[in-house]
């Protein structure tokens, strides 16, 4: 009977929290742990695993951001270009179709077409792969972020800028860009984050990044538990870092704000 | 005669869409004149006064600066705007920037000064309008008195030979409004070109050279202040004032 099985996975789940105080108490799930830790660590060097995929890791998602900072711009500047002007309309119409494209379909998927795929035949360093795929990725989020900033900000800065004679291109460099980069930071840091995690997929094309690193750990030691909840740790700190580099840099350009 | 001439306006027409803004305007702005345009809301001031710096594009008509037709494709009308400056209604200092940094940069930038040069010049303009102990601030720390002056300086700093005002009383609070018009007359008297669109008839009727009537996109009627104010021919300049004053 379901019934009874179900009463006796709850039991078994009870001893296991007995055994669990009983051990922490004896100084047994310690002893348990160290070993654990061992294994999973110092033998065989096995620490590295996480050391250079971590380095992979933030190799990846470094020059990702900045790939998709390049490509976020440029797109939002002709999307927001087109819809305020009229003008570069064959330019918007690529645009407007890279955006549906990239957000329409799986990371992993565009990470696997674009080694698989584009580069099949080529011998190719896969971190170089990677950083292509996820900022390419990002690339379409930032634009639409970024042209949201372009877009908030009132068209009397435009018309400032113009009348005093700059041309279209140095009023968005000088007044537009910096009024709507601020603007729109705490978003862009959160697309950031999204970018640094979703580098774990990287996996995917065999490239060794953090996760891959877990991963392989465990495959070795059969201890799922120790590489994991590490992987799961290194990502949160590495995020914490990022928030509050982001913080630090809203509250410097907030310096206007009185 | 017409070597003074500084803005020389034909057959000038701006059409959104169904609707006229501009319907067919002619005029000749002379070096030193202060002319002030006024007319009902809806008659085409204000497109008028964003034309003649090319902040709307004319459907019709051409525009004279300095002897060039602006409305040329072929011309640089960024060149062209650094001799004409433009106030606002909205002030449209640059939040992002010190009341320095918005002095200084277009002058830095497009007219190639110095730091030095460029904040030397903003300094004095500054310290005309009164304002000097500001520089450091941002335009959010200030009144909209204060930054209606500041967007004056901006313009200046560039040396313009001709200015033009968007109703840059009509965004302030009462009181803050004779401080800018002060900044405004004395900017008249020191012999600056200006085309000001204002609900100010005070400031018009004292300062303006000539004062120009507009409705429905069109001159109805111009004259000496004096002339057109106390002598008005056309019945809707007649309405118009009757309503105002």
């Amino acid at each position: 009977m379901p019934m009874e099985l179900f009463f006796l996975k709850i039991m078994i789940f009870f001893e296991k929290i007995e055994s669990f105080f009983r051990g922490l108490f004896s100084g047994e799930l310690f002893d348990e742990l160290k070993i654990k830790f061992i294994n999973t660590f110092i033998d065989d060097n096995r620490w590295k695993y996480l050391a250079d995929g971590l380095v992979i890791t933030l190799k990846v998602a470094f020059f990702a951001v900045l790939l998709g900072i390049a490509i976020g711009f440029v797109v939002a500047i002709i999307r927001a270009t087109n819809i305020n002007t009229g003008k570069l309309r064959v330019l918007n119409f690529f645009c407007k179709f890279y955006i549906t494209v990239i957000r329409g379909t799986p990371v992993v998927v565009q990470l696997l077409i674009i080694y698989f795929v584009i580069f099949a035949s080529v011998k190719i360093d896969k971190s170089f792969v990677a950083i292509l795929a996820f900022g390419i990725n990002s690339g379409a989020y930032v634009a639409e972020i970024v042209r949201g900033g372009i877009m908030s900000i009132d068209v009397g800065q435009m018309e400032a800028g113009r009348s005093l004679g700059f041309n279209y291109v140095q009023t968005m460099w000088h007044i537009i860009l910096p009024q709507a980069f601020k603007n729109v930071l705490p978003a862009l840091g959160n697309e950031f984050i999204v970018l640094l995690k979703e580098t774990s997929v990287s996996g995917y094309i065999a490239l060794q990044d953090l996760t891959k690193g877990g991963d392989i750990i465990r495959g070795r030691t059969y201890e799922s538990f120790m590489p994991l909840i590490a992987v799961a740790l290194i990502y949160l700190a590495l995020v914490m870092i990022l928030s509050y580099l982001v913080g630090l840099l809203e509250r410097r350009l907030r310096s206007s704000d009185h | 005669m017409t070597t003074d001439v500084l803005i020389k306006v034909e057959g000038l027409k701006k059409h959104f869409g169904s609707l006229k803004a501009l319907d067919g305007v002619t005029i000749d702005i002379q070096k030193g004149d202060v002319a002030v345009v006024i007319g009902p809301s809806g008659s085409g001031k204000s497109t008028f006064l964003r034309c003649l710096n090319l902040l709307e594009v004319p459907t019709e008509g051409a525009i004279y600066f300095e002897g060039n037709d602006i409305t040329d494709p072929k011309c640089d009308i960024n060149k062209h705007r650094q001799k004409m400056g433009m106030v606002f209604q909205q002030f449209n200092l640059f939040p992002h920037m010190t009341i320095l940094k918005n002095l200084t940069l277009a002058p830095m930038k497009l007219l190639k000064l110095s730091k030095e040069e460029a904040e030397k010049r903003a300094m004095e303009l500054l310290a005309r309008v009164g304002l000097a102990d500001r520089a450091n601030s941002y335009p959010s720390q200030l009144s909209g008195g204060q930054k209606q002056r500041i967007a004056i300086v901006r313009a200046l700093c560039m040396n313009p030979d001709v200015m033009l005002f968007d109703e840059p009383t009509s965004a302030l609070d009462p009181e803050m409004v004779g401080e800018v018009l002060d900044v405004m007359k004395n900017l008249a008297k020191d012999g600056m070109t200006m085309v000001v669109v204002t609900h100010e008839m005070g400031f018009a009727k004292e300062v303006g050279t000539r004062v120009v009537f507009m409705d429905e996109g069109k001159i109805v009627e111009e004259n000496s202040p004096a002339e057109l104010f106390t002598n008005p021919k056309s019945d809707r300049l007649k309405s118009f004032l009757a309503k105002i004053l």
